[in-house]
């Protein structure tokens, strides 16, 4: 029933040979020889050492600087890892399937949907999150600014949009509103805070701007 | 002794924090991603629940094996729902589920699960209302007065057919909840509009006394309708806990169940008919109406829709059943419908007299009840001038030439709004704190914020001083957050159990200042005798004269039949839709919209803003965008995602301009909620605007680019 864990990339240690790659490297083309036999041959095989899953596999993720050491199966999304594995829950799962934003966190710089990226794929980048956007009880320019501006409702799609904004104005510091209405995109809400949103990302934009001229 | 307390709102000119725009005091929790929500919970063991639905849209399960399933490491539970026999009649009707130590093995276990179907023949297009055949039950017949001498009596017909489909509620976080059960007791960790009724909702069907059920939420993503009973799913997930050995588990839908089973809105087509006289008056109407709300068929929406003083009507309804998911209520339930119908045939009716539609509903806001009729002409008065009605308004299809057409359209809506049953503590400490309890909930409405807006302003403290627990059932009972009964209800409970206690601070404080009770008031964080600062305790100080009684605990009721004019119900509302349509691509972009709005006295006009912009951009994405759209042949729905089911976004919706009428006289009318009122026109007003622009009407919404081209071409669509 559940469609979110469709992993699109093949398991491929650097250097290690993979499942697929060993198969293929046993020469043996599907033709001739049935399937069953194929598996049997790869299944009796001694597995590499490097050869990771479908078991859990220890990890080492970077969040917000800091190594956090896991153990997940391979196909455990970073979504699900930061949400089931760490706890750290300001990342939600809403649509599955890499559609809503709900998810989004920065990692090594770009802005992804933690649910379309694997966990184990996420090793040696760092991953920032909206847990690590403000320290103590202060808040982050861009987080105030959608409290100022009441871009958020039930919330759940909030700490998508900050993180959004976040990588959003990363990139372009002085957004128009126009450029603002296509850089979120990628965002869904479903209360309708996307007035509020707007305003914020615009001033945020501002505030932050004001913050490193003083 | 003192009389009894005088409840009434502080006049408009006194208030400090009632009526002003403050932020919501969550805001910073929701912002920096520390709220947490039921799907948010991961209790020391949690297990995790995955939750099985049929493939088929019609079929008889002939055999369930959950023995493979069972043996799966980390799996710990496994649950049949619905057993071997039971007739299937829509996909994702509940077979198993299933409970383990990680979401991935969860998972594993339902692909596990062997069940053989007996399918059988199925129906879930009702569309077209004569493929429907005995699944369609027509309602009686309703006629008033004598609508066919009428029509042949009438100056001029129109005629038109109409559509508003199926669509879901989408809330962002899917319907469940985290459920624990240990021995005799069940603690339940919902997504919910109805905390206080969670265990009630729950107790028959796991069979365990509503005493001993503890229901606790602090944040909810999201319900919209969809969320006031705990669901299956709960039950399903108590089941799971109990058969792991009590071990807390967390069930919440994966999107695609939540949008098969988790609810949805009704569709409502129609042919409309009315006749009337060249200056615009309607005489005669007549509506042959359908729609589904499932397999239990369908309800009828109230036609006409506020004018419904109409002298001559006929009309019929025909509930259909369809192999889909079942309906929940849906912000403003059956409104939205009645408003698409009513006002899409209004605006045909002044393009077939050749008149100015605003004229035509004008003059047609006779037949509103009588105490709104004048309501709904200064509301169409002021509409119009926000959407500059007479600058950018033309004959239908008139406009100006070129690709890109511009039009504007009309819709109007009524909801009631009144204050739910609900009941509130205030305790005031010895030490000068206050503890308002009241189980209602938040569902980013602002619900926290206007309690403790009230509380403060009823003791004369500033919002800070207030300590609010909501969202628990041991907690004074309040009603379901639905039908915008919430703000009435309990920012009235909370004036009175705050001046309940205010009042017995007084009579403690009374004689060290040597006045009466009655002659005292709380203001700027004092009490003081009225109009005299000089004669004053600091609040701090005059909480520590009830050292003896420990604390003054007090409560508040609202009684919905007598709300004492704290609240009231009775919300009109007009609104404008101004689009542009590529006439070559069929594009439709909303330029702006226009909402004008009355709900009595507005306790915060910051978060009433947030709820009418968030009322119209559900609305535009229903409008423009969803649909859900079932497969004759497989029975099966074709978008249960969040990628074909389309929302709005960001930069789907033009700019919202928002006029809440807040006069004096609204004003003393006392509260009315908002969470619907303002969800209920946007169809209908997008839909006459696009017919404004290119000329012809787009008979259904969505109003999507294949059917406006269509619309252009002459085509069914």
């Amino acid at each position: 029933m559940n469609s979110r864990k469709d992993p699109k990339l093949p398991v491929r240690p650097s250097g290690g040979v993979s499942r697929r790659g060993f198969v293929s490297g046993l020469g043996i083309g599907g033709g001739a020889l049935g399937t069953g036999l194929l598996e049997k041959e790869a299944v009796a095989a001694p597995a590499p050492a490097n050869l990771i899953g479908p078991g859990p596999a220890a990890i080492t993720l970077t969040i917000n600087g800091k190594p956090v050491n896991l153990k997940v199966e391979p196909r455990v999304t970073l979504l699900d890892a930061l949400r089931n594995y760490i706890g750290m829950t300001g990342a939600k799962n809403v649509c599955d399937r890499g559609v809503c934003g709900a998810c989004t966190v920065i990692m090594a710089g770009k802005t992804v949907y933690s649910c379309a990226v694997l966990a184990i794929d996420a090793q040696g980048k760092n991953i920032e999150t909206i847990e690590g956007l403000a320290a103590g009880n202060s808040l982050h320019p861009i987080s105030a600014a959608f409290v100022a501006n009441d871009g958020q409702q039930c919330g759940y799609c909030t700490s998508g949009f900050v993180m959004a904004a976040k990588g959003f104005l990363d990139e372009h510091p002085n957004p128009t509103m126009d450029d603002v209405k296509h850089g979120l995109g990628g965002n869904l809400c479903r209360c309708g805070t996307y007035m509020g949103v707007r305003k914020a990302v615009i001033e945020a934009a501002a505030n932050m701007k004001g913050a490193k001229n003083g | 002794m003192a009389s009894a307390p005088d409840y009434s709102w502080p006049p408009m000119e006194k208030r400090k924090l009632i009526g002003k725009p403050i932020k919501r005091l969550d805001g910073p929790q929701k912002s920096t991603g520390r709220a947490k929500y039921a799907s948010d919970l991961k209790p020391q063991g949690l297990l995790f629940a995955a939750y099985m639905g049929s493939p088929h849209a019609h079929a008889r399960i002939t055999k369930i094996d959950t023995s493979e399933a069972e043996k799966m490491p980390g799996v710990k539970a496994v649950h049949i729902i619905n057993p071997e026999g039971t007739e299937i009649q829509w996909q994702g009707m509940e077979v198993a589920a299933a409970a383990a130590a990680t979401e991935e093995a969860a998972n594993d276990a339902l692909r596990k699960i062997k069940v053989d179907y007996e399918v059988l023949p199925h129906f879930v297009q009702e569309a077209d209302l004569k493929q429907a055949g005995a699944r369609g039950k027509a309602a009686g017949e309703r006629v008033t007065g004598d609508p066919d001498k009428a029509f042949q009596d009438a100056e001029a017909v129109s005629e038109g057919q109409y559509g508003i489909p199926v669509i879901t509620h989408c809330c962002l976080e899917t319907h469940g909840s985290v459920v624990q059960w240990q021995g005799d007791q069940v603690h339940v960790f919902p997504s919910t509009q109805y905390i206080s009724g969670t265990a009630a909702g729950l107790a028959p069907n796991i069979k365990v006394p509503i005493a001993n059920i503890q229901a606790h939420m602090d944040y909810i993503g999201g319900g919209f309708g969809s969320k006031f009973s705990p669901g299956k799913w709960a039950e399903v997930c108590a089941f799971l806990s109990q058969k792991a050995g009590g071990a807390p588990v967390r069930l919440f839908l994966d999107r695609k169940m939540d949008q098969l089973i988790a609810g949805n809105r009704p569709s409502a087509f129609a042919t409309v008919k009315l006749g009337g006289k060249k200056d615009g008056t309607v005489t005669a109407w007549e509506s042959n109406g359908w729609g589904t709300g499932g397999f239990a068929g369908g309800g009828s929406p109230p036609l006409p829709y506020v004018i419904d003083r109409i002298p001559n009507a006929r009309q019929t309804f025909t509930g259909v059943s369809v192999n889909a998911g079942p309906n929940q209520a849906w912000r403003a339930p059956n409104n939205q419908q009645a408003a698409f119908l009513t006002c899409c045939a209004l605006e045909d009716f002044a393009a077939k007299i050749g008149m100015d539609p605003a004229a035509v509903f004008d003059k047609n806001f006779a037949y509103a009840p009588d105490a709104r009729v004048e309501t709904y002409r200064y509301q169409l008065r002021k509409a119009a001038d926000l959407a500059e009605w007479s600058k950018h308004w033309h004959p239908r299809g008139k406009g100006a030439s070129g690709v890109v057409k511009r039009g504007l359209g009309l819709g109007f809506s009524a909801w009631a709004g009144a204050g739910q049953a609900s009941q509130c503590r205030a305790t005031i400490h010895v030490d000068g704190s206050v503890v308002v309890d009241i189980g209602t909930q938040d569902l980013g409405t602002g619900t926290r914020t206007v309690i403790t807006q009230v509380a403060a302003e009823t003791l004369g403290l500033p919002m800070g001083a207030i300590k609010l627990n909501i969202g628990d059932n041991s907690l004074p009972v309040s009603g379901a957050s639905g039908g915008s009964s919430t703000v009435g209800g309990v920012c009235s409970s909370t004036r009175k159990a705050a001046m309940n206690a205010l009042v017995k601070l007084f009579e403690t404080v009374a004689p060290s200042l040597g006045a009466q009770p009655e002659d005292l008031e709380a203001v700027n964080g004092k009490i003081q005798v009225k109009d005299t600062p000089a004669k004053s305790l600091a609040w701090a100080a005059a909480c520590k004269k009830i050292a003896a009684a420990g604390q003054i605990s007090e409560m508040g009721e609202n009684v919905q039949r007598s709300p004492g004019g704290l609240n009231t119900q009775g919300a009109a509302g007009v609104q404008i839709a101004d689009v542009s349509v590529d006439t070559e691509t069929g594009i439709v972009r909303v330029n702006r919209y226009v909402a004008v709005q009355d709900c009595g006295l507005v306790v915060n006009p910051w978060l009433a803003q947030s709820q009418v912009h968030g009322a119209v951009i559900m609305g535009l994405s229903t409008a423009l965008l969803e649909e859900r759209i079932m497969d004759a042949r497989t029975g099966r729905m074709l978008n249960p995602d969040m990628e074909f089911y389309k929302l709005a976004g960001i930069n789907d919706v033009g700019d919202i301009v928002v006029h809440l009428d807040i006069r004096p006289e609204n004003d003393k009318r006392g509260i009315i909620g908002l969470g619907e009122p303002p969800a209920i026109a946007i169809c209908a007003a997008v839909s006459n605007a696009v017919a404004n622009a290119i000329g012809v009407r787009v008979p259904n919404v969505p109003v999507t680019a294949d059917r406006v081209l269509a619309a252009l071409e002459g085509r069914n669509a």
